[in-house]
């Protein structure tokens, strides 16, 4: 821990109102684990919700312990007189729904077998998360956010906020998100999906029982994922073609630094998550789509009342510009207010969480304007 | 100080109209327009400094390059769409002007006036003009398409635009007399040509 900012303790919020989900199936009960920053004010209009992408949770910002190495996720955006400033707002993280940190997910015990749901959990959508995240601010005594903020995956949860929840959102910002994914999109998905089924020991999905984990096809599918979320540019002057040591040794061990890089970046990732929640987030990414239900983008955004801040990153290939710009044209379609900028970054889908000026500025700008 | 054609522009402009500013700025035109007409505004800019003022500002703003259109406006979804003092600068003059006629029901021009009496004298002495609406020198200007009020009317004639009105300035003040020799700035209101 760097700063002298206080620790930030995780809560959680139980749930006994069955919930219905997109899927069909219904959860009876379930918890979810959030943290909060800063002070609801009195009118109670300050709070933000900041949805988290694919391997994200709801530590967003701070400390939980004085021995953490890391703060949370979105610290470079989050906390006292930074962008999303916690002295102005009260800002809140949740783990979503079918999550792996501490909220009801594959690993948690289903009281109808007393083991582990594994692949027996049902498949959540974003629409299913911002339920969940509606009944948690209803517990919270938030009837409207002054703003749900989010990227990529988060970024598809806030919009889906100012579709289904239009009078509790006063100010959206979708950052390196889109409308839907792409058929590559959905095929980078289906590898890292495949990656896990088709590792020995995720049997089945119910490894839990067989004391194992799916470590090798969870490696993978992060590595895949990794490089999608990079721009080539920068994969190139941070690696390039540089090796580990003197000269190749014409063998299958590590010989490029990228190669050594992704590896520890799988390794690490596959000891601190989830594969069964790894599969469910990417199938949220793959439904998502508010434009089939509502036969047009511009028709599924017309409930939507927010006001709209719109940033895509000029090298992230896996959300591209053009994608936020399908956003933009739906909102001014709808005559909605709305901003869109595009951030110029060599840091690909990634430049998102990356503490560039210009976008922490422009955040910055919008935030101070909202009016409390 | 307000730039001298946005009070005629604003004048023009009927309230709670719908306004589109191509390289708008910081924004300054919309949000005075905001206040005193009530309009709903958006700005197009390019420059990453001008969409943090307009942000600023509190004026909606769409990053973009305006010499590549703009795809996210529909057709006829404006009252209003304005071009001040932007025209000099465009590469893509007659895409412009065709995409204003597109998405605008009513489109707004201003325009250093070339064929001010200042600048034709500095080019009778052998200089490139530099004067109050043309403030640049030669090596360093960003104005690629000068014009004269003439050319401009030529131009409409050809693009399938139909001039309302028009307002020629010099140093903030109407001028009334051989405009396109005592005015510095035009200032044109415009419709589709009838077909």
């Amino acid at each position: 821990m760097i700063d002298s900012t206080p620790l930030v303790a995780p809560r959680i919020a139980h749930f006994s109102a069955p919930l219905p989900l997109k899927s069909g199936a219904v959860l009876a009960a379930y918890d979810l684990v959030y943290e909060t920053h800063g002070q609801l004010n009195a009118a109670r209009n300050n709070a933000i919700l900041v949805c988290h992408a694919l391997s994200g949770n709801h530590h967003i910002a701070g400390y939980h312990q004085v021995s953490d190495k890391k703060p949370g996720w979105w610290d470079n955006m989050i906390g006292p007189g930074k962008p999303i400033d916690t002295s102005k707002f009260f800002v809140i993280g949740v783990n979503n729904l079918g999550g792996c940190h501490g909220s009801t997910g594959p690993a948690s015990i289903n009281p109808d077998t007393g083991v582990a749901w594994g692949s027996n959990f049902p498949m959540m959508t974003v629409a299913d998360w911002v339920d969940t995240q509606a009944r948690l601010a209803d517990v919270l005594g938030i009837r409207q956010f002054a703003a749900v903020v989010g990227g990529s995956l988060g970024g598809m949860q806030a919009l889906h906020w100012s579709i289904a929840y239009p009078e509790r959102v006063r100010h959206c910002l979708v950052i390196a998100a889109a409308p839907h994914l792409t058929a590559q999109n959905i095929a980078f998905n289906d590898v890292a999906r495949q990656a896990i089924l088709a590792d020995p020991d995720f049997h089945g999905g119910n490894y839990y029982a067989h004391h194992t984990t799916p470590k090798r096809g969870l490696k993978l599918a992060r590595m895949l994922g990794h490089i999608t979320y990079l721009s080539d540019d920068v994969m190139g002057s941070k690696f390039g073609r540089v090796l580990r040591h003197a000269a190749v040794n014409y063998g299958y061990d590590v010989e490029f630094e990228i190669e050594s890089y992704l590896r520890y970046q799988g390794d690490k990732f596959a000891e601190s998550f989830d594969a069964n929640t790894y599969l469910l987030m990417t199938k949220a990414l793959d439904y998502f789509d508010p434009a089939h239900e509502a036969g047009s983008l511009r028709a599924a955004l017309a409930p939507s009342m927010a006001e709209f801040l719109v940033i895509s990153f000029t090298t992230d290939w896996r959300f591209a510009p053009e994608r936020s710009r399908e956003i933009v044209r739906a909102l001014l379609d709808n005559e909605r207010r709305v901003s869109y900028a595009e951030i110029d970054s060599a840091h690909g889908h990634d430049a998102f969480l990356m503490p560039d000026p210009h976008y922490h500025a422009l955040i910055n700008a919008y935030m101070d304007r909202i009016c409390l | 100080m307000m730039r001298h054609d946005f009070q005629t522009i604003a004048d023009w402009i009927s309230a709670k109209a719908k306004v589109l500013d191509l390289g708008c700025g910081n924004g300054e035109l919309l949000k005075y327009l905001q206040d005193t007409r009530n309009i709903h505004g958006y700005g197009v800019e390019i420059s990453d400094e001008h969409v943090l003022g307009c942000v600023k500002n509190g004026v909606n703003v769409i990053q973009r390059d305006l010499e590549a259109g703009l795809a996210e406006f529909a057709s006829d979804s404006f009252d209003y769409v304005v071009l001040s003092q932007t025209l000099q600068a465009v590469h893509h003059t007659e895409a412009i002007l065709h995409e204003i006629l597109r998405v605008g029901r009513q489109g707004i021009i201003t325009f250093p006036n070339f064929g001010y009496w200042k600048n034709r004298w500095q080019i009778l002495r052998g200089h490139m003009p530099v004067s109050e609406d043309l403030p640049y020198q030669w090596y360093d200007t960003p104005n690629v398409h000068l014009c004269t009020m003439h050319d401009f009317e030529a131009l409409c004639t050809r693009v399938g635009i139909h001039i309302q009105e028009c307002v020629v300035m010099t140093g903030g003040r109407r001028v009334n007399w051989l405009r396109n020799l005592s005015g510095s700035l035009a200032v044109y209101r415009f419709t589709r040509a009838e077909v």
